[in-house]
């Protein structure tokens, strides 16, 4: 147990401090951080094939470069009577953590502001800086976990096949559930669902893997074109706070 | 590398850099169009890919090349137009909807192109300057793409137009202040959505670039976010078409500097060297940005200002 919790202690401050970067970038430099996240993204893949294919390479891996194998016992193993992995688990007690914290806290009351108005924040006397580098520490640790979380229950070891764009289908996800943590649960399930099906969708229709790529970019274009309903409709009418 | 020695690094260097900039050309010229009209898109990453395969495709098909080039405009330009319409409804974030045009536009690519990552089309011709030279690295070094040259013309016209055409000055009107253009009644949205579908008319030619001239060949991994770094291209470049071009120059060179190191010896950190570039700008960016004022040249309606 302790090492999984290392391990996951490790991506999360490994993710947290990467986009926390971004974050402290946006807010002392002034730089974009859809941007700078986007470079910071394509560095840290080059970074990743480095350290995979160079200082911690498995010399047994030949075809396929990855790091040597985290062992059976580190695996986290699937949640006891189903057939799905701890990750599952983990991510739900992510969201409700962030629910709490998002809706319960002072700090998230805080972010919810700077989110709302960064100017009447910063008259209100809030710490903008600090709060917008720790809700960015946060998302990344999110990302970060979710790493972990596929090299500790899915691959076992690091490898190139993790880089698989989960962070843009994450993004996707964040609009979708219109950025409420708890929504997020059965979004990301639809979701990975739909990815899922890719395999299936070649080996029983024929159809190429990139289906579900189509599928999704679709989908976030109408949703982000949906964005202008928003009010006119009564069902899209936000409710009063 | 033999005959040259080490000098092969530096030509190998300059003549990458004319075969890799030339993508980079395009995209940024693009982007330069659609960000000096007020609006960002991220999703010429997609577009660059669609033009890519588009480009192959048609070529392969149709035996010509160069009706590849005008298909993969073609695509581009409808990319172009998608984005630039969604983004004219209101409340519609075009930064968002960029990220959701690349992951369509590359599902879009890789779905239809599928048929055509076997076979091979015919490709781009490229008009040897180097033929004077007895040295084979000198005479591949120099072999220069039309495209490239049609890019060249394209960034000084653009440069031209902006200052001196009527359409020039009310893209970067609308760019600048979409209430005033407004008030001198010019219809924002229609100009910005013309505006960004021509930047996808010359992304997708840029990714024509890539499938039918260097590499030459259609495959998923063909393109290495191009498309994205032609974003901060243009940053880079101060919105101004011609400082694009020595930009994405600078940017191929920097693309193409690992694989020459390593044709000579240098081989540990190859990952790293690809991911030059993407340090580059984000240190250029670091560098240029300020929290207190906007960059100079920046259109005043892009939201990466506000």
């Amino acid at each position: 147990m302790g090492v999984k919790l290392a391990m996951a202690v490790a991506g999360m401050i490994a993710g947290g401090l990467w986009i926390a970067l971004a974050g402290a970038l946006r807010q002392y430099r002034g730089v974009n951080e859809t941007i700078s996240s986007l470079l910071l993204t394509y560095i840290a893949i080059a970074v990743f094939n480095h350290v995979v294919e160079g200082p911690l390479r498995d010399p047994a891996s030949l075809n396929k470069p990855s790091t040597t194998p985290i062992g059976d016992v580190n695996m986290l193993g699937q949640l006891p009577g189903l057939d799905v992995h701890w990750g599952l688990g983990w991510g739900i007690i992510f969201c409700a953590a962030m629910a709490v914290l998002m809706r319960h806290t002072t700090q998230g009351f805080a972010l919810r502001i700077v989110g709302g108005n960064a100017r009447a924040a910063r008259l209100a006397g809030l710490p903008v800086g600090r709060l917008v580098l720790f809700a960015c520490f946060l998302g990344g640790a999110a990302a970060g976990l979710a790493g972990m979380v596929e090299v500790a229950a899915v691959h076992g070891s690091a490898n190139a096949s993790l880089v698989a764009g989960y962070g843009y289908a994450g993004i996707l996800v964040a609009f979708i559930a219109r950025q409420n943590p708890l929504a997020i649960v059965p979004v990301a399930i639809l979701l990975g669902g739909i990815s899922a099906s890719g395999g299936m969708l070649q080996r029983r229709l024929d159809l190429p893997d990139a289906t579900v790529l189509v599928l999704q970019g679709v989908a976030f274009l109408l949703i982000l074109a949906s964005e202008t309903l928003y009010g006119r409709f009564k069902v899209f009418r936000p409710r009063s706070a | 590398m033999e005959g040259l020695g080490l000098w092969g690094v530096p030509v190998a260097v300059l003549g990458g850099a004319i075969r890799v900039s030339t993508p980079f050309l395009f995209v940024s010229l693009g982007e330069c169009i659609t960000e000096r009209s007020g609006r960002i898109n991220l999703g010429l990453e997609g577009i660059l890919v669609t033009g890519a395969m588009t480009g192959y495709a048609v070529s392969y098909v149709s035996g010509s090349p160069w009706l590849g080039v005008l298909a993969a405009g073609g695509a581009g330009l409808l990319l172009g137009l998608l984005h630039g319409v969604i983004c004219n409804l209101p409340r519609v974030n075009d930064i968002a909807v960029g990220i959701g045009l690349m992951l369509f536009g590359t599902g879009l690519a890789f779905f239809l192109g599928k048929p055509y990552v076997q076979p091979k089309a015919p490709t781009l011709p490229a008009i040897p300057f180097g033929a004077w030279s007895s040295s084979p690295q000198i005479r591949a070094a120099l072999d220069v793409n039309p495209l490239f040259l049609i890019g060249i013309a394209l960034a000084v016209a653009l440069g031209w137009a902006f200052r001196h055409t009527r359409w020039g000055l009310v893209v970067r009107m609308v760019g600048d202040s979409a209430d005033a253009a407004r008030a001198m009644g010019h219809d924002v949205a229609r100009v910005r959505a013309v505006s960004t579908g021509l930047g996808g008319l010359l992304s997708g030619i840029g990714g024509s670039f890539l499938s039918l001239y260097y590499p030459g060949s259609w495959s998923e991994g063909l393109s290495s976010g191009q498309g994205l770094m032609a974003v901060a291209l243009v940053i880079f470049a101060r919105w101004n078409p011609l400082h694009c071009f020595y930009a994405a120059l600078l940017f191929g060179e920097r693309a193409r500097s690992g694989p020459a190191l390593q044709s000579v010896g240098f081989t540990s950190g190859y990952y790293l060297f690809n991911a030059a570039p993407y340090v580059v700008t984000l240190a250029i960016m670091i560098a240029t940005c300020s929290p207190r004022r906007t960059l100079a040249g920046a259109p005043g309606e892009l939201s990466i200002n506000r």
